[in-house]
């Protein structure tokens, strides 16, 4: 490797230039698809195929979408403050964004000489950034309700800033119990301390953790995280049979695409952190040197299907685009075995699966369940979720204290 | 009518005026354009904060003026009118239309096509609750509820198609009897469908009965005494869910519901998850009834023997000269009803649906007026949203199972 590119490689703002490029594409990326496995989980749930048109199984849906979005007409109604109705979406699309700024994805890396830290920004307060932003993004949501000038956006901008400060209290108390376990704010460091296997074979993730497993606070801090990305149960502010589609009735284009953004970039960040406070970050579920097996077995099971299904073709153009798929799951599986980029992939692996199943429950639960009302939404919060949150941290931090 | 002008004139009032120096509140115009009135049915809401302070259905939007169509029509030509009426009842409608019809010139109709007929209305029955389940699952957020009403239903409609061409608009009654000879394989295909139904039955329950928000959303919500019911007109699963066990098919039996056996479920707490209840019970009693006329069908002709009413076979018709006349008569013309009056009702998935014909004589009906079940039903809506949230007048509306086309005519 040239010394000389290394160095410039290594320059701190040259380095997070490049992360953040990496991070930005992934990232836009897997909401744009994370849109297209909703629609066919849920699709599939209700006895559908979601969509297969736009290249094969519809993968191509999610760049149809955009452009349609991206080269639908720009309308700003007439009755709307403008100011704020043009500003809101972008509001929620920033704060949601910036979130992930601080969510490490694996540990320390060394790549073509160069030590690195998977994650954009290491701040030592990760997790007070986080709850401020996702304090923030209720202006998002609120705004475009006021703004509007719409009754049914009104009542939806309204339920949203009553439901998320709601629900922000449940979530930070539920937050504060891993973090006595852990005794730091920086979330690399919060995952980091869940490293290694409590009996040789118990992951220390802070859901089993001695001497206070945390699964309580993590049941919490799903619940108030759904309240809180406002999700089915809890989707009233755009409860679309009550209030026809809530705060954004009255967008459309890219700015209704922002909105659509910022709550799927929630709930990948939401998903991350409840990733790295509960379930070990990308540490993995049994000990070296099993787990780097597991990734490469997994894909070459998924492949081996994939490549089964393409043999007995149930549509018409399985016979080729199964293989396909199944070929590119073999050619990844392998890919974890190259040493070179073993320790980058297989935590990353391990952190992508966990977010992955977490977020699958998020659609899982969509498709099953009824909304809430709203006032038996704001009972839960307060009569329910914020007695036991801060119960749980008081018997948290008295275990702590005492055996630790 | 007094009341859609009164609700026009207080949405046109400003905000201070409307609620008569008492807290301001927000009216907000529910429809006729959205997504969960199914259809085209606007409430004017008063709304302080949430809370819904005065609510009024302003109907109308439907209105096609079936009522005078029919007035222009030959007593034959009116029954594909009656389909459009509630377009998820229809064979309901058909059977009522020609119940009243053929009380006028008093014919008998054979055994085998008043069970055809009872067996098609449960099924129409047991197709309309799929709807109502799955739009009021939808309604209250349970969205997959929806897709799983509507397997159900597509054999039902498949059944329909199968037996009269038609999935929605069947038409399949006519005066006299039925449209055709039920089709070859008939006893397979429903019997296929019905014995599996129940078991779908249990399913929907499985999802919604153990759900906590489901109760937390339907229990007690809604509610409304019997007496108010009784002074409003309600009847249906509505009445029958707030303790009276009302039901034409068993209290004024027509066709041939005497012969079968069938409870009328019944609750008390006249709630939308008492109504839940009772319509999903209904869906295992018209199940019950389907199964009886599918095991002891009885043999015999499927229209009554009446020239010049009931159309000859087409084999006669090109045969006898006879027939050839009366074919003409029938076609050209139409038949002659004596003059009278009559009226009718049925039990129609909704409640009670009336058809009130006077006849002058002549080949088409001097008027045909319709006592439509949805049309009662909706009036509860005001006062059974008095002082509710938004949210509860969705469960509400859901609850009542009402059909525009129904309301409005």
């Amino acid at each position: 490797m040239n010394p000389d590119l290394t160095s410039i490689l290594g320059n701190f703002y040259v380095l997070t230039l490049i992360k953040l490029a990496l991070v930005a594409f992934v990232l836009l990326t897997a909401l744009a698809y994370l849109q297209w496995i909703e629609r066919k989980v849920i699709a599939h749930i209700q006895l559908r195929v979601g969509p297969t048109r736009v290249g094969p199984h519809g993968l191509l849906q999610p760049l149809a979408d955009t452009i349609k979005l991206l080269t639908k007409e720009d309308l700003v109604p007439a009755h709307v403050n403008k100011f704020f109705y043009v500003l809101a979406p972008m509001m929620a699309v920033f704060f949601a964004l910036s979130a992930i700024a601080v969510i490490p994805f694996g540990p320390k890396i060394n790549i073509f000489g160069i030590e690195t830290y998977m994650q954009l920004s290491d701040l030592n307060i990760g997790l007070l950034y986080l709850l401020a932003l996702s304090g923030m993004g209720v202006y998002g949501i609120a705004l475009a309700g006021w703004s509007s000038n719409n009754k049914y956006s009104l009542i939806g901008g309204l339920r949203s800033s009553a439901q998320m400060i709601s629900y922000e209290l449940p979530l930070a108390l539920a937050i504060a119990s891993p973090l006595l376990l852990a005794g730091s704010l920086s979330l690399r460091e919060i995952a980091e301390s869940q490293a290694g296997f409590m009996l040789g074979f118990i992951p220390r993730w802070s859901i089993f953790q001695m001497p206070a497993p945390q699964i309580l606070a993590f049941v919490l801090f799903m619940i108030a995280g759904f309240a809180e990305t406002n999700r089915v149960p809890f989707d009233l502010p755009e409860a679309e049979n009550e209030l026809v589609a809530g705060f954004h009735t009255e967008y459309s284009s890219m700015k209704f695409a922002s909105f659509f953004m910022a709550e799927y970039a929630n709930m990948v960040t939401l998903c991350s952190v409840a990733t790295l406070l509960f379930l070990g970050g990308w540490y993995p579920l049994v000990p070296a040197p099993v787990d780097g097996f597991i990734p490469p077995l997994l894909l070459w099971a998924g492949g081996a299907m994939l490549i089964f299904h393409g043999l007995q073709p149930a549509r018409k153009w399985d016979k080729y685009t199964m293989p396909a798929f199944g070929a590119v799951f073999l050619l990844a599986g392998f890919a974890f075995l190259i040493p070179f980029l073993q320790p980058v992939l297989v935590p990353l692996f391990w952190f992508v699966s966990k977010v992955g199943i977490l977020l699958f429950l998020f659609i899982w639960v969509r498709a099953t369940l009824p909304r809430f009302r709203y006032d038996q939404l704001m009972r839960f919060a307060w009569a329910f979720m914020f007695p036991v949150s801060v119960v749980h941290l008081f018997a948290t931090a008295l275990l702590v204290a005492l055996l630790k | 009518m007094s009341e859609q002008t009164s609700v026009d004139e207080q949405a046109a009032l400003p905000l201070e005026e409307q609620s008569n120096g008492k807290r301001r509140t927000m009216t907000l115009n529910m429809g006729p354009q959205h997504p969960s009135t199914h259809g085209v049915l606007r409430v004017v809401v008063d709304l302080d904060g949430e809370v819904i302070r005065h609510a009024a259905a302003d109907i109308g939007y439907l209105h096609t003026g079936i009522e005078k169509q029919c007035e222009v029509r030959t007593w034959q030509q009116v029954v594909p009118l009656t389909d459009r009426v509630d377009y998820l009842a229809n064979l309901s409608n058909n059977l009522a239309y020609c119940l009243a019809v053929e009380k006028l010139l008093g014919m008998e109709i054979p055994r085998r096509a008043q069970w055809m007929r009872v067996m098609l209305t449960e099924l129409t029955r047991i197709n309309s609750h799929l709807v109502w389940l799955g739009t009021h699952a939808l309604d209250i957020g349970a969205m997959t509820m929806f897709f799983y009403c509507f397997r159900e239903r597509e054999n039902i409609l498949r059944l329909f198609e199968m037996f009269s061409g038609q999935r929605m608009m069947t038409s399949y009654f006519r005066i006299g009897g039925l449209a055709l000879e039920a089709p070859r394989g008939w006893q397979h295909a429903v019997g296929k469908f019905i014995r599996a139904f129940p078991d779908s039955i249990e399913q929907y329950e499985n999802l919604l009965n153990a759900n906590p928000i489901w109760m937390e959303r339907t229990k007690g919500i809604a509610h409304m005494t019997l007496d108010d019911m009784l002074n409003l007109g309600v009847t249906g699963p509505m009445i029958r869910a707030a303790g009276l066990a009302w039901d034409i098919r068993k209290d004024e039996p027509y066709s041939a519901y005497s012969e079968f056996d069938f409870q009328v479920p019944t609750r008390t707490e006249s709630d939308v998850y008492a109504r839940f209840q009772v319509r999903m019970d209904e869906l295992r009693e018209s199940t019950k009834i389907v199964i009886q006329a599918l095991e002891g069908m009885p043999e015999g002709e499927f229209q009554a023997e009446a020239p010049g009413i009931v159309l000859p076979e087409r084999e006669a018709m090109k045969t006898q000269m006879e027939a050839m006349i009366y074919h003409f008569k029938i076609i050209s013309e139409g038949f002659r009803v004596p003059p009278g009056e009559a009226y009718v009702a049925v039990e129609s998935p909704r409640g009670e649906l009336g058809y009130y014909v006077v006849s002058d004589g002549a080949t088409n009906p001097y008027r045909v007026f319709m006592r439509t079940p949805s049309f009662g039903n909706l009036i509860a809506l005001g006062p059974m949203l008095q002082d509710k949230l938004i949210a509860d007048s969705i469960a509400a509306l859901g609850s009542m199972d009402f059909v525009l086309g129904d309301t409005d005519r």
